[in-house]
């Protein structure tokens, strides 16, 4: 099975794997104690907390572990705009932010909070000029947008963003979920979040990164855990292990970032020309190292990924009848791009050009089957 | 982005042929347009009928891939779209 699905998760790095499993022998005592064996944990924990700020640019102080990267995403977000109350209610964030930043959205909304959202052009580039102008009006408590986006691999303007929004003195939440590990941290931000799960770390840690001096309050009931950000006993074993997972994505992404950018650009060269009618989706040079996705005219999308399945390739997509609520992808409909027949190839590190090179060689068949099966004439 | 065109373009001219694509999902109504866009003139319009919501996405973006023209897109009452598309060549 070639596994080209690294955007939902990349595989435990095998280094990860070790220091997980070494650190459920040391590390499974309650941090919060005095005694040996919490001593040990909690040095394991700040030890851990250290090296992941240190890879995302931020203080240890700054940083707090999470259930998921989702939780980080909501309490980052409600809980910047509970801090900064008095400054008004307003949320700016662009359209295409992964669902956990429009949920958390939709319920600051129907608290009586306000959302303006961003739209985004052909390639899914956020409109800076329209996030400017939004971030400067009266009452904007926090904007919100992404590294780079996690179904087309865009990379957002995030450092002009984050000058837009100092000058107009609100906060920039980035959620930096699909490069934390792969590209160099964003910076200018004051809230950033990322997932473990996402850089070859185990699932069950999300990083919430508050900047010092970035007023925030939980949004939920109090807790002495991980500085009164997040509720709940800490996941030791798996923050070493997520530590660990960074480390290695961080020390290899130099080398490995560029070999598997070479092989994206190579599917966004050759689809166009191995398959008609094809539109390949998102900036071809400002994006993920790791990413790319492209829409097949007059294909099902389910068909297309359950023939793929078949063949040996594990590959998600952003069309509706792939999806459980039957809509299509809000990012594909934002970009007004074509949303049937999508496919959504990212590359795990170390994926092989093998692979890649057999993944060209069946597709062709493959789409024409699906079109002529449903009566397509090209 | 995705707009929704009101009636003040292309309202002149009523379509030539309408596809009745209710209840059917994407990619089907694609598939009709596209076979069926060269039965009216050059110039002349297809309403597609259509209530997936990728329809209402894709409808445009394959006008653009195919260099047809996406004139404006009308809500139904009984919901869904009349998707109006000129052939353009």
């Amino acid at each position: 099975m070639a596994y080209f699905d690294a955007a939902s998760t990349e595989p435990l790095h095998p280094q990860a794997r070790e220091a997980l499993i070494a650190a459920l022998d040391v590390g499974w005592a309650d941090p919060a104690r005095l005694y040996g064996p919490a001593r040990r944990a909690r040095m394991l924990l700040e030890q851990a907390r250290t090296e992941i700020a240190e890879a995302l640019g931020a203080r240890p102080d700054e940083v707090s572990f999470t259930a998921s990267g989702t939780q980080a995403v909501h309490l980052g977000v409600l809980g910047t705009l509970h801090g900064r109350r008095r400054a008004g209610r307003r949320l700016v964030t662009s359209a295409v932010e992964h669902s956990s930043v429009l949920h958390a959205a939709g319920i600051h909304e129907r608290d009586g909070g306000s959302v303006e959202t961003i739209g985004v052009g052909r390639t899914g580039v956020v409109d800076l000029a329209a996030f400017g102008e939004a971030v400067l009006a009266g009452g904007t408590a926090l904007a919100c947008l992404q590294s780079a986006n996690h179904e087309v691999g865009t990379v957002q303007p995030v450092a002009e963003a984050a000058a837009l929004c100092a000058g107009a003195g609100v906060p920039l939440l980035v959620d930096a979920a699909q490069t934390a590990g792969r590209m160099p941290p964003p910076d200018g931000w004051s809230v950033l979040t990322a997932s473990a799960h996402k850089w070859g770390g185990p699932a069950g840690v999300g990083v919430l990164v508050v900047r010092k001096g970035t007023r925030w309050r939980t949004p939920l009931p109090e807790d002495d855990r991980e500085r009164r950000r997040v509720p709940g006993f800490e996941n030791v074993p798996a923050i070493v292990a997520a530590a660990a997972a960074l480390r290695a994505m961080a020390a290899e992404s130099a080398q490995e970032s560029a070999r598997l950018s070479a092989l994206v650009d190579r599917i966004r060269r050759e689809v166009p020309r191995l398959v008609p009618d094809v539109e390949v989706i998102g900036d071809p040079v400002a994006r993920a190292p790791h990413i790319v996705t492209f829409s097949c005219l007059y294909v099902e999308g389910e068909a297309l990924l359950t023939e793929l399945d078949k063949a040996g390739f594990a590959i998600s997509s952003g069309s509706s009848c792939t999806a459980s609520t039957l809509r299509p992808s809000h990012v594909l409909e934002a970009m007004g791009v074509l949303t049937h027949g999508n496919v959504r190839v990212s590359l795990p590190q170390g994926a092989s050009g093998t692979d890649v090179d057999r993944f060209l060689a069946v597709l062709p068949d493959m789409v024409k089957r699906i079109r002529e099966d449903a009566g397509v004439r090209t | 982005m995705t707009s929704r065109q009101t009636a003040a373009e292309g309202s002149t001219q009523p379509p030539a042929l309408t596809i009745d694509a209710l209840g059917k999902k994407c990619p089907i109504p694609i598939i009709m347009l596209a076979e069926q866009i060269n039965q009216v003139p050059r110039n002349g319009i297809v309403s597609v009928l259509a209530d997936d919501p990728a329809a209402f996405t894709d409808i445009p973006a394959w006008c653009r891939l195919k260099s047809h023209h996406h004139v404006a897109s009308y809500e139904l009452p009984g919901g869904g779209w009349a998707i109006h598309v000129r052939r353009n060549y």
